[in-house]
């Protein structure tokens, strides 16, 4: 027995031996001619000829050259004419010629003889191996009976070819021409040229048996190539006889392979051969075991599981076939799932506790919480809401029916849900307090819980109870009502305000406009009272100067009184219109700037005649320091004009002092007047500046003038931006102090 | 009868009283006087006379001072002639208003007679330099001559 690989590999690259052609030119045959020519009478000589015969059935190993050999030597030697053989080749119901001699080859290319055609003499012939004559046929009826063949109408002989005592069969036929009696030499070849034909046919069975074993050993070595798991056969002794190809990767190593895989094989060998030793000594049968071998390619792990079954082989003994199989993905795949398996369990355990939780959770929530599937029906409720919807033990029949009504409100509003494409929906549903009939009103928050395929998986849904939000919603009705009622009061009361306000509006305008009539009447009035006044003045005056002719004394000084009084129905009326103007606003401040002591002059020098009659001595002080002023000369000079009279009047001894002073700091100027008269008393120095006011009120009193002059005086200044006072002692004199902003306001 | 050396005053108010009181002492000091009752009249007695000066009643019937006053100053014959507001209106813009209508004085009533000629002597004999004067007095000349 060769090497395993070497066999199978024999077995794999076998292809057909060359072979001749049956038909080709013969030339392996020796030469018998010679003695042939010497007569076959010669005992010598036939022995010599048989000799060749012997010789030449040597060399053949082909039927028909061995067939071609033997029918030539036939008619050469035994001078037989024509001849045919015929042989049954195996697994064929025909006999087949395999050579002939002296006849044409289209005479015998058709010719053969089906088994199966029991009526064929040749075919008795050959199935009871039976020696037969045909004469050439006399008659008709001959020639009936005699088979078909190459021979036609000639005699021949028919003899069975085959091994007698080895097989009864025969397995072919010789045809032998010519009407000569059986000769015994005849019989000798008959008996050679079987054994010959029987020994190639042999062979040709051993051969064609070889072909087809080895196709079948391929295919076995090529399935067993195919098996991804390694195959091993071993010997009693462990060695390797055969292995498929990955067992080859990893027992074998070449010369030209690196170290280390080398190194790998031959512990991968060392490893196997201690696992089969001492499974194959002690047991019989096959076994399960695992063995841990190393990947010559990457040097990891492999763990295998080795089958062994002992197989008992009658010529070569008993070997071992082993099948690895490669549980190294299995073990990983098992230690997989059990890690898989660990996490399930901890997940499990995790999605338990996170459950209870959320039951916890759950029936915590004082809303009612209901969790539908997706055919409506109530898969979890919380406690809250099992009191809504579950009907209680001993529960009487109202309740019963509370609950039956509330269960039957939920499930429509559950039922729109589902039939609707929203994906949350809030409703009121109109449930009942089951414990005492009491109208609940709720609202529902209703959720769809979808799978991550987007399938309707739940519906969890929230009932919020809204009667507190309903009493609320009335308290807050009743608030606000009460607060709109307020706020109607409110409003009505400011429209009363504002209505008051627009009446006190109208009637502050009322009193502008009234006071603003006044004013004209009094301006007009004036005007009214000094159109005539001028002419009675002025007629006055005209008599006095004696225009009309000379004037009497006493007339004269009757006309000076007429003139006196008249000017002092002037000087009140200037004096009415003064104040009117101011109260009207009518007495636009015009600002320019000049010199106080020329001012002062300027009185003085007007008063002068007034002076001169009073006999009192004017002083004026006037430092040379003095800025001029920006005001209103002509209101300034007013008042200043009205104090020096007013000074002149109420003083009959002593004298009078303007002086004037500049207050640097308080950017002003006074102005003051002191007269050594009559004064006036603490008590009445406040009321000197109200209108119409003169400390003696009586008809016969002793000073003329309207009582405005003071008054007006007060309004100047305060126009002007400034003030007027007093000092006073009484029978010692006075003194009026006016203060001036030395810039005047606009 | 009048002078020619006397000026001639062109006197303009509704009230009569007052009208002939001033008329009897201007003519008493030595003045023509010429009257007149309402605007209307004061601008026709104004065309007619040629006044030295014009003493001009504010509150006038027809047409009032003020509107008299602006129309002699547009008229070229008068324009000259230098108006006196006579009014015994004191309020606040009385004279503002008189002077923007060109009155080229103001006098308030009640104003003595002595008083109103002492007004218009000041402004018939001022200063030489005076333009109103200057033309005046040419104008004279040259109607006299």
């Amino acid at each position: 027995m060769p090497s395993p690989r070497a066999a199978l590999l024999a077995v794999g690259a076998q292809r057909p031996a060359p072979r001749r052609p049956r038909s080709g030119p013969y030339t392996g045959v020796p030469r018998v001619r010679v003695a042939v020519e010497e007569g076959p009478g010669d005992e010598g000589e036939f022995v010599t000829a048989r000799l060749r015969l012997l010789e030449g059935f040597v060399a053949q190993s082909e039927l028909a050259d061995c067939a071609h050999l033997a029918l030539q030597w036939l008619g050469e030697v035994l001078g037989i004419p024509q001849s045919i053989c015929l042989v049954r080749p195996s697994d064929e119901t025909s006999l087949f010629v395999i050579g002939t001699y002296g006849l044409a080859g289209s005479a015998v290319s058709r010719f053969s003889v089906s088994l199966e055609d029991w009526g064929n003499p040749l075919v008795t012939s050959f199935a009871n191996r039976k020696e037969f004559f045909f004469p050439a046929p006399h008659s008709a009826a001959d020639r009936k009976r005699r088979p078909g063949t190459p021979f036609e109408d000639s005699a021949f002989h028919v003899l069975p070819l085959g091994v007698s005592g080895f097989s009864e069969d025969a397995f072919g036929l010789l045809l032998v021409g010519g009407s000569a009696p059986f000769r015994p030499e005849l019989h000798w070849f008959t008996n050679v040229f079987s054994q010959k034909l029987d020994q190639i046919l042999r062979q040709q069975a051993l051969a064609d048996g070889d072909r087809k074993q080895g196709r079948e050993r391929s295919l076995l070595y090529n399935i067993i190539n195919a098996v991804t798991d390694p195959i091993l056969l071993t010997d009693a002794e462990g060695r390797l006889l055969i292995a498929n190809a990955r067992a080859l990767t990893l027992f074998t190593a070449s010369e030209e392979e690196s170290e280390g895989r080398r190194g790998a094989v031959r512990m991968n060998n060392m490893l196997l051969s201690s696992a089969l030793s001492s499974k194959a000594i002690e047991e019989t049968g096959a076994t399960r075991r695992e063995l841990l071998l190393v990947n010559p390619v990457d040097g990891s792990d492999l763990v295998f599981e080795l089958l062994s079954t002992v197989t008992e082989d009658a010529r070569q003994g008993s070997g071992v076939v082993s099948i690895l199989r490669n549980v190294t993905d299995l073990r990983r795949a098992s230690e997989e799932i059990e890690e898989n398996y660990r996490k399930m369990r901890i997940a499990e355990v995790q999605a338990r506790a996170e459950s209870d939780r959320l039951n916890l959770i759950i029936d915590s929530v004082a809303d009612p919480i209901v969790v539908t599937d997706a055919g409506g029906a109530t898969s979890l409720m919380n406690e809250p809401a099992e009191r809504l919807f579950t009907i209680p033990a001993q529960a009487s029949e109202i309740e019963q029916r509370w609950v039956q009504a509330n269960d039957a409100h939920f499930s429509s509003f559950i039922a729109g849900m589902l039939v609707s494409a929203d994906q949350r929906r809030v409703g009121e549903i109109g449930l009942s307090d089951p414990k005492t009939g009491e109208a609940m009103p709720v609202e529902a928050i209703a959720g769809k819980v979808l799978s991550e395929h987007g399938e309707l998986t739940a519906v969890v849904t929230i009932l919020h109870d809204r009667r507190e939000a309903i009493e609320k919603a009335l308290l807050y009705e009743q608030l606000k009502q009460a607060s709109d009622e307020l706020e109607r009061k409110i409003q009505a009361a400011t429209a009363d305000i504002a209505q008051q306000n627009e009446l006190l509006r109208r009637q502050a305008i009322e009193l502008e406009q009234a006071s603003a009539l006044k004013s004209q009447f009094l301006a007009n009035m004036s005007h009214e009272f000094r159109t005539p006044l001028n002419a009675m003045l002025g007629y006055t005056s005209m008599l006095l100067q004696g225009v009309a002719g000379p004037v009497e004394l006493p007339v004269k000084r009757q006309l000076g009184r007429i003139e006196s009084n008249g000017r002092h129905l002037l000087t009140i009326i200037n004096e009415i219109l003064d104040i009117s103007r101011i109260e009207a606003g009518r007495m636009p401040l015009q600002l320019s700037t000049f010199k106080i002591p020329d001012l002062v002059h300027e009185v003085k020098s007007e008063l002068e005649p007034i002076i001169m009659r009073s006999k009192l001595m004017v002083t004026l002080q006037l430092p040379r320091d003095l800025v001029p002023i920006s005001s209103d000369r002509q209101k300034v000079k007013q008042i200043i004009l009205n104090l020096l009279s007013n000074a002149l009047k109420f003083t009959h001894h002593g004298s009078v002092t303007i002086a004037a002073r500049r207050n640097v700091r308080e950017r002003t100027v006074t102005l003051s007047v002191t007269d050594t008269g009559i004064g006036i008393a603490a008590a009445d120095q406040d009321r000197i500046f109200e209108d119409f006011r003169q400390l003696d009120n009586s008809p016969t009193r002793a000073y003329g003038g309207t009582g405005l002059g003071l008054s007006i005086c007060r309004r100047l200044a305060q126009m002007l931006g400034g003030r007027i006072s007093v000092q006073s002692q009484v029978g010692k004199g006075s003194t009026f102090i006016v203060t001036l902003p030395t810039k005047g306001r606009k | 009868m009048t002078k020619p050396d006397r000026p001639r005053v062109l006197l303009v108010d509704d009230y009569p009283d007052a009208r002939e009181m001033y008329t009897e002492y201007l003519e008493f000091s030595g003045f023509d006087v010429v009257e007149a009752g309402n605007g209307m009249e004061a601008l026709q007695r104004a065309v007619d006379t040629s006044p030295d000066i014009i003493l001009m009643d504010l509150s006038l019937p027809v047409m009032d001072g003020w509107e008299a006053t602006r129309r002699l100053k547009a008229d070229q014959r008068t324009a000259l002639i230098p108006v006196v507001a006579l009014t015994g209106h004191a309020l606040a813009g009385i004279s503002e208003g008189a002077k923007k209508a060109g009155c080229d004085a103001f006098v308030t009533k009640p104003c003595l007679p002595e008083d109103l000629v002492r007004e218009i002597r000041k402004i018939l004999d001022g200063p030489p330099s005076s333009p109103l004067r200057k033309a005046r007095r040419s104008g004279k000349h040259a109607k006299t001559s």
